[in-house]
């Protein structure tokens, strides 16, 4: 998608959400939806409507872990990195994945097939380990489990 | 007449083993009308479904859905079925429960509002309709709930400082950040029990004079949020929300945006960094107006301590730790789930008798109590009561309540060195404690793990540790170093 129809949606997505109260998150999180991640060509139009600078929506784009600003990999793939699932074989998890896919955590594979995240708890820790894939949750999840969800 | 099933379809967890897919091969069955309710917070079981009879709902699970189409391929099985768990209430596991908060979870459909009516709902609220405003407060503050988030502060202290400050609008800021490991408890309420949350924060509205609030929930819980707009939706429809201005609010991985000052930080856009206290939320928090912060658990609790009364509540529990823990026992047990107990109960009882152990059947080497900043406990303290004052004098903290067991093969060093990873990863940025500290602490730890100059860096990393617990400006750096020092005590010869 070329800078100008990002820039053009992002207006969209100002005028609708403006009017709220704190409007920058919801704003930001529409934009992701739209587009997978935040395209550079969004800052500047989001800083005019919220009369901010470029660097201050920079800075908070940059704060949160789950604003992407490179597009991601056509699956996502999320792993727990936290302690409950750590207590039930986390670790050997994220190895066998990171093995599996040739990527290390916040990498696309280079032919953006798949992008690897960490996520620090899922609220699923009873049924640890933990894994998204594109969103949806998969409970206990081993390497074997790993690999038939990556098919 | 078709007969009543219960499945766990709204539940996240549930539906990642499989109960949507049992919802489908239950509702194609003859004779049944299939009911989508959240999780009895019995994981080990889930998917259970459950079959309404005469003498109360039976249970079936864990079910896949080749399992629940022949069970059901007859029409709806009942207890005398050789599957059969018997009647669900009875479960031992439920029954030595005390559901006060989650009362309704798992049991009623999450959006349906005739069945939260039918339930108990909205009674509380009416009856604080019949109140006035000190009169809430001082049923809280009697009730002795204390927040639920962490840090165990008087609800109804900080609800009557809210009341008493000068400023319009006023806000009720709901913290669904729920970042700990090993919690859920939020998360159940927010997918299965949603108008208990919302009717908390009418509750707390009508106490100190607010009309609006926001719940800001992480963006890990997809159906929490989604379920959370729906049922706000059907609250405006139905007229609960005439006079209060309810929104939903994302947020975007950041375990720091738990702490509330950082969370308001995020309300209102910015980078989630921590505000210096003074001044103090409830005097000046969102947009700089009087804001009650309070974690979901604890509002969800307000409607039954107005419905049932103060002294109800405070029957449950010991010393000053008054009502019922929502305790959510995860990692390496063999019956995972949430559980209400009230307060006073023993560690042991919770992760022995009601875990059953670790999954893996070894023994159990330590439970980490409270989230990543908490306390690896020992063995030898396990017949701690589970009470606020009882775990604060073995050096622990209760926090959100979350119990992650962990079996003899873990390695303490390693999750020593977990604990100041995550903090470096998630440290806001604004003092230098925490944000230098964590990283020095990853690095001492690896030393001592070679072997370098071990004992010298045992020294230098206490006094880090110190260090980060004195200097640091919120409980992220104030309290990561916990786990770390319990390591260092209580596992000495692995760090
Ligand atoms: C690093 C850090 C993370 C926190 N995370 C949460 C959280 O995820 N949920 C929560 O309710 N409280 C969290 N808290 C506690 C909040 O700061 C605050 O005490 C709480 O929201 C007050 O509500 P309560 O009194 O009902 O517990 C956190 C505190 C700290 C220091
Ligand atoms: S710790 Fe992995 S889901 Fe909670």
């Amino acid at each position: 998608m070329g800078d100008g129809a990002v820039a053009e949606t992002a207006r969209e997505i100002v005028e609708r959400l403006v009017a709220l109260e704190g409007p920058l998150l919801p704003i930001l999180h529409a934009v992701q939806d739209q587009f997978g991640y935040l395209p550079p060509a969004c800052v500047p139009v989001i800083a005019k409507g919220l009369n901010l600078s470029r660097a201050e929506v920079q800075g908070v784009i940059s704060f949160y872990p789950l604003f992407r600003t490179q597009p991601p990999g056509r699956r996502i793939v999320a792993i727990c990195r936290a302690e409950a699932c750590q207590a039930v074989g986390g670790a050997a998890l994220e190895a066998h994945a990171q093995s599996a896919l040739g990527i290390g955590f916040g990498e696309t594979s280079a032919d953006g097939e798949v992008t690897l995240e960490p996520v620090f708890c899922l609220g699923n820790c009873a049924c640890a380990p933990s894994m998204t894939v594109d969103g949806v949750l998969h409970a206990r999840v081993d390497a074997k489990r790993f690999d038939e969800l990556m098919g | 007449m078709s007969v009543e099933v219960f499945v766990p379809a709204a539940d996240f967890t549930a539906r990642a083993l499989g109960a949507d897919a049992v919802a489908a091969a239950v509702a194609a069955a003859p004779g049944v009308e299939v009911r989508r309710t959240g999780s009895r917070g019995l994981y080990w079981l889930e998917p259970l479904v459950e079959v309404a009879t005469d003498a109360g709902r039976i249970g079936f699970g864990p079910l896949d859905s080749a399992a629940a189409r022949a069970l059901f391929a007859n029409g709806p099985p009942n207890v005398d079925h050789p599957d059969c768990l018997g009647l669900v209430d009875e479960l031992p596991w439920l029954e030595k429960q005390s559901r006060v908060t989650m009362a309704r979870v798992g049991v009623i459909e999450p959006l349906s509002i005739a069945q939260y009516k039918a339930n108990g709902g909205f009674a509380g609220l009416a009856r604080a309709r019949a109140l006035t405003a000190p009169a809430i407060v001082e049923t809280v503050t009697d009730a002795g709930l204390r927040g639920r988030g962490g840090a165990a502060f008087p609800t109804g202290i900080k609800w009557r400082t809210v009341l008493e400050s000068e400023g319009e609008p006023k806000y009720i800021v709901c913290n669904a950040d729920e970042g700990d490991s090993g919690t859920f408890a939020d998360r159940m309420i927010m997918e299965s029990d949603p108008f208990s949350l919302i009717e908390g924060m009418l509750i707390a509205g009508l106490a100190v004079g607010a009309d609006r609030g926001y719940i800001y929930c992480r963006a890990e819980y997809p159906l929490a949020v989604d379920t959370l707009a729906e049922a706000i939706r059907l609250a405006k429809g139905a007229g609960y929300l005439d006079d209060f201005h309810l929104e939903v609010r994302k947020g975007a991985g950041a375990y720091i945006c738990g702490e509330e000052t950082s969370l308001l930080e995020s309300l209102e856009g910015k980078r989630g960094v921590i505000r210096y206290r003074p001044p103090l939320p409830a005097v000046k928090g969102l947009f700089g107006q009087p804001t009650v912060v309070n974690n979901v658990i604890s509002l969800a609790s307000v409607p039954a301590i107005l419905a049932r009364g103060a002294d109800h509540y405070r029957s449950f529990g010991v010393g000053r730790s008054r009502g019922t823990l929502t305790v959510q026992l995860a990692g390496n047990v063999r019956r995972g789930g949430l559980f209400e107990v009230p307060f006073g109960k023993p560690l042991r009882w919770v992760v022995e008798h009601l875990g059953g152990g670790t999954a893996s059947g070894l023994p159990i080497k330590t439970v980490q109590a409270g989230g990543p900043l908490g306390a690896y406990i020992p063995p030898q303290h396990f017949d701690t009561p589970l009470d606020y004052e009882s775990f604060q004098a073995i050096g622990g903290m209760i926090g959100h309540g979350g119990l992650v067991v962990f079996d003899e093969t873990t390695d303490m060093g390693a999750m020593a060195r977990y604990a100041f990873e995550f903090c470096a990863e998630e440290s806001c940025g604004k003092c230098t404690p925490c944000r230098i500290g964590a990283v020095r602490g990853v690095e001492v730890v690896d030393r001592i793990r070679r072997g370098e100059a071990a004992a010298d860096n045992r020294v230098l990393l206490k006094d880090l540790c110190h260090t980060m617990i004195d200097g640091s400006l919120c409980g992220l750096g104030g309290m990561a170093p916990l786990p770390v020092l319990s390591v260092m005590t209580h596992f000495a010869d692995e760090l």
